[in-house]
């Protein structure tokens, strides 16, 4: 049903199914249509113009009804080009099942042999096949379906590849399935839609490759009629009477523009990456929306959340995953948000700098000051200037935040002169002085390395000094260590620990890991559903955790040297925002709740050390 | 007691082809040649980082990969995977990422047939019952059976992971980093059902994980790899809170743990060493404090160093 919603959301698709689906609805009845014989000859009759009596379409050279002889024509063109599309998709995929599932050896032999096929212009290939087994539509049929199962196999197996790694197909193996059940009921129904798709997308061509092959004598024989014949009948009498070419080549130009417009739009609403709007641009920056009054300037931090709130719009459901945050960072502090996934500890950090993509995120309320000034009412070009300058990012995974195709030297360059117009030399000197700043050794020869040279703590360094390139005063990690091994971790924390020191940077780090906060932070938010739940010094929030969540969800994590041992754990699941109990989003999950904590807003209350919460398990002061 | 596994000399070579004109290439030794034993009803935890070779040795022991040399024993038998059918009610494998190892197109209940189908030739009212027995006691509700992989979070999806390996009634189950793609509140769920489900189907497991917090809570004994190889084994209890071998020490000593303050236990460029090209000695010598010549020069054996704790290191801590 979704699926035909989307097909029709698609103007131009909706349109191709229209035609499409009145020129079936004409062939299908034809048989029982008050229709002259098509292949009856009356030569006394011969080029009547359309709108002629008896003839509404006129009559061809032999004096057949054009009108007749156009129906049962595209009949027959629609019957061989659907026909050759399923033999060839057919095929074709059962090929590129076959090589892909198997791989190696098997994948080399069967993938060159359909290379080979390919190598031949494919119109040769099909008169060479038509030569071969006599004219006729039949053979017409099985030359277009060969020339066109090598498309099928390359596409098919290029899915399949990327399936046949996948795990649950080593799970399927491990039940005891053999291979043909395995391709069968594993695979198959994983590739279905892509070769839907890759058919419906080339039925057009495939009637245009019939029409060709007629158009030559090689297809339908006289005196049937397909639409490829009635154009080579008519090539001669092109210029007396061009109706005789014009009313058949308008029918093929309908048929292949309706299949290829459906064709496209069933692509599009097949194909889960553009259904999930990867083809929308976001904006730049995020769309700002605040309902109610900003929050006056109250002075805290270099970097001011103030009640920000950032929501996703995604239909008619609204999740909030930002809820009246108020965080700040002072210059050569650390301060941790932690929070599991979900919690909207990351899209915090990326609504500082207006990078939640719009559409759907939309900032709904608050303020975030640098130095005072309100970065969401920012024009962009301003706010652009203080990306990367002012506050920078680092992100979890610095393999895809580095550009694959470009050295490290000539990304961190880049960053260097977005900003700052300096000579190519001094751009050299600075990269490889961020490179040293870092700890990566060898700066010289490792700025022209390309980010696949490098191992992923290398690239995270890269990352880092990305971020440093500018000498921002505010630095945003997402998770920057998660990603890495632990040896690695430690050796990243103890460089961004010493950076700070070193030039006074306030870091805003975003982790789940308490070991992490405990060793590098100052002070620290926890954020659970959406919202901050506790907030304060390190020390008082691992020694004497207030909140029940922070406290079991401290509990839950192993340490080492504990030995084998029952772990503690929360039960339920976090809540989903766009579905937020009303009270504290924690009371489901909480053994302490009470009637009081599942109804209205429970305030964040404390002075350095703050809780939300009714019931706390240490008092806050 | 018998040994539920027992891994002999087992070794995995890749081949690289040097291409069309390229010379042949001794490969790349991702698991060198490695024996350890595991008895019934024991968790051997084995942790290493990214390159060590975890998941390689996890492949071939459920069969998914063909060793190079050595040998697979199971139950006293050697290792057949000839038959699907038999090797799958020995020996199951639980996979890392709970979404992707679920056939996206398949029903619960399709997924959880799948193994009593073929590798027991249930019928359909002996494979409803049995998968009524497992769902209760994962504490699943019998209605996820109809629904879809992709309505699930990845606890849920994680337990229908560990249904579907219980489905198999195995003798062994692998955990290939279980718990790594869960959040902390959900992991420690999940590790006790494990925990229950051992003891209540008798079951031995191998537990692979880059956490070694995780490791040591769950498991009688460790193994620690590094580039392929292992360079210790002993008792949980003993291997992180008395490291014999240097990089199980550096291991121990890089995890965060509350209370400890912030220091990079090592200041060095910690790659791995060029699997193309190994070095001829300890692997880790280029990154150990106490390596000396020999390290540089010979590859240690496993030797005993304490009660039931072995390390491959001419310098034992």
């Amino acid at each position: 049903m979704t699926f035909l919603k989307l097909l029709f959301r698609n103007r131009l698709a909706a349109l191709g199914a229209v035609v499409l689906g009145i020129i079936l609805l004409l062939v299908i009845v034809t048989p029982i249509l008050p229709l002259q014989d098509p292949d009856v000859t009356n030569t006394a009759d011969r080029f009547m113009t359309p709108f002629s009596d008896g003839h509404l379409l006129g009559t061809d050279h032999l004096g057949r009804d054009l009108l007749s002889r156009l129906l049962y024509g595209t009949r027959v063109s629609l019957a061989v080009g659907i026909f050759a599309a399923l033999i060839a998709g057919t095929i074709g995929s059962a090929i590129g099942i076959v090589a892909g599932y198997f791989g190696g050896r098997t994948d080399n032999i069967i993938m060159r042999g359909v290379d080979m096929l390919m190598a031949f212009p494919y119109i040769l290939l099909a008169l060479a096949i038509v030569a071969a087994l006599g004219p006729g539509l039949f053979n017409a049929l099985i030359a277009v379906a060969a020339v066109n199962i090598p498309f099928f196999a390359r596409n098919i197996r290029g899915v399949t590849v990327s399936l046949a790694g996948r795990e649950f197909i080593d799970a399927a193996r491990l039940a005891g399935m053999g291979h043909t059940r395995i391709i069968l009921t594993e695979l198959l129904p994983n590739v279905l839609s892509t070769i839907v798709i890759a058919m419906s997308t080339t039925v057009g061509w495939m009637i245009l490759e019939t029409a060709g092959l007629s158009f030559l004598g090689l297809g339908s024989q006289p005196p049937q009629a397909d639409l490829g014949s009635m154009l080579g009948e008519a090539r001669s009498q092109l210029i007396t009477d061009p109706h005789t070419s014009i009313i058949p080549g308008i029918m093929i130009f309908l048929i292949v523009m309706s299949i290829n417009l459906l064709g496209d739009g069933v692509r599009d609403a097949l194909d889960p990456r553009l259904r999930s709007g990867a083809l929308t641009r976001p904006r730049a920056q995020t769309l700002v929306n605040r309902g109610g009054d900003v929050p006056a300037d109250d002075r805290k931090g270099i970097l001011n959340l103030q009640r920000l709130s950032t929501q996703f719009h995604i239909g008619p459901r609204i999740y909030k995953a930002v809820n009246e945050v108020s965080l700040y960072v002072n210059p050569g502090e650390c301060l941790g948000v932690i929070g599991e996934s979900g919690s909207g500890k990351s899209v915090t950090a990326l609504s500082v700098m207006g990078l939640v993509p719009s559409p759907p995120g939309v900032v709904t309320g608050g303020a975030v000051r640098y130095e005072g000034e309100d970065l969401l009412d920012m024009p962009f070009e301003r706010l652009r200037q203080k990306r990367g300058d002012n506050v920078a990012y680092i992100f979890q995974d610095p393999l895809s935040t580095l550009h694959p195709l470009y050295r490290v030297g000539d990304q961190l360059k880049e960053a260097i002169s977005v900003h700052h117009k300096v000579s190519d030399k001094e751009l050299d000197r600075r990269a490889i002085e961020l490179l040293k700043s870092v700890r990566i050794p060898n700066p010289e020869s490792r700025i022209r390395n390309y980010p696949h040279e490098m191992s992923g703590g290398m690239r995270q360094r890269v990352g880092i000094a990305m971020a440093l390139a500018n000498d921002p005063e505010v630095i945003i990690a997402d998770e920057p260590t998660t990603a890495l091994d632990v040896t690695v971790q430690a050796q990243i924390l103890s460089l961004l620990d010493d950076l700070r020191r070193e030039r006074g940077l306030a870091i805003v780090f975003i982790t789940h890991d308490f070991g992490v906060v405990a060793q590098l932070c100052d002070r620290v938010a926890v954020m659970y559903g959406g919202r901050i739940v506790e907030e304060g010094t390190t020390a008082d929030i691992l020694d004497k955790p207030a909140h029940p969540y922070t406290a079991r969800l401290m509990a839950c994590v192993p340490e080492l040297g504990g030995g084998k041992r029952e772990l503690a754990a929360i039960p339920g699941l976090p809540p989903i925002v766009s579905d937020l109990p009303p009270g504290c989003a924690f009371a489901p999950r909480c053994d302490k709740a009470t009637e009081a904590c599942t109804q209205g807003e429970i305030a964040l209350e404390g002075g350095t050390h703050k809780v939300r919460c009714i019931h706390p398990e240490e008092e806050v002061a | 007691m018998t040994a539920a596994l027992k891994v002999d000399n087992l070794a995995k070579t890749f081949s690289i082809s040097g291409g069309l004109f390229g010379g042949q290439h001794p490969g790349v030794r991702a698991i060198r040649p490695m024996s350890f034993e595991v008895q019934t009803g024991e968790t051997l935890g084995i942790v290493g980082e990214s390159g060590c070779g975890k998941s390689t040795l996890a492949r071939m022991l459920v069969g998914l990969l063909e060793p190079t040399e050595g040998s697979i024993e199971i139950e006293g038998k050697a290792l057949d995977n000839a038959d699907p059918a038999a090797f799958g009610r020995l020996i199951q494998y639980m996979f890392q990422d709970p979404v992707s190892s679920l056939n996206p197109r398949k029903t619960i209940k399709q997924i959880m047939e799948a193994p009593l189908k073929r590798l027991y030739g249930m019928n359909r009212a002996e494979r409803d019952a049995r998968i009524d027995e497992i769902f209760d006691s994962v504490n699943l509700r019998p209605e996820f059976l109809e629904r879809y992989p992709h309505e699930f979070s990845g606890g849920q999806a994680q337990r229908i992971g560990i249904a579907r390996a219980l489905a198999a009634s195995p003798r062994i189950i692998i955990l290939d980093e279980p718990v790594s793609a869960l959040d902390v509140s959900v992991q420690a769920q999940v590790l006790n059902l494990m925990r229950r489900l051992k003891s209540e189907f008798n079951l031995t497991y191998l537990f692979i994980s880059h956490d070694l917090a995780v490791v040591e809570a769950v498991s009688d004994r460790i193994v620690v790899l590094y580039f392929g190889a292992v360079v210790e084994i002993g008792r949980a209890e003993e291997v992180f809170s008395n490291p014999r071998h240097p990089y199980t020490k550096l291991l121990a000593d890089s995890a965060p743990v509350v209370g400890r303050p912030l220091t990079a236990p090592e200041q060095k460029d910690s790659e791995l060493p060029d699997p193309l090209n190994p070095p001829p000695g300890c692997a880790f010598a280029t990154r150990c404090p106490r390596a000396t010549e020999i390290c540089r020069d010979r590859d240690p054996a496993l030797e005993q160093v304490g009660d039931d704790q072995f390390a491959a290191c001419f310098h034992p801590l």
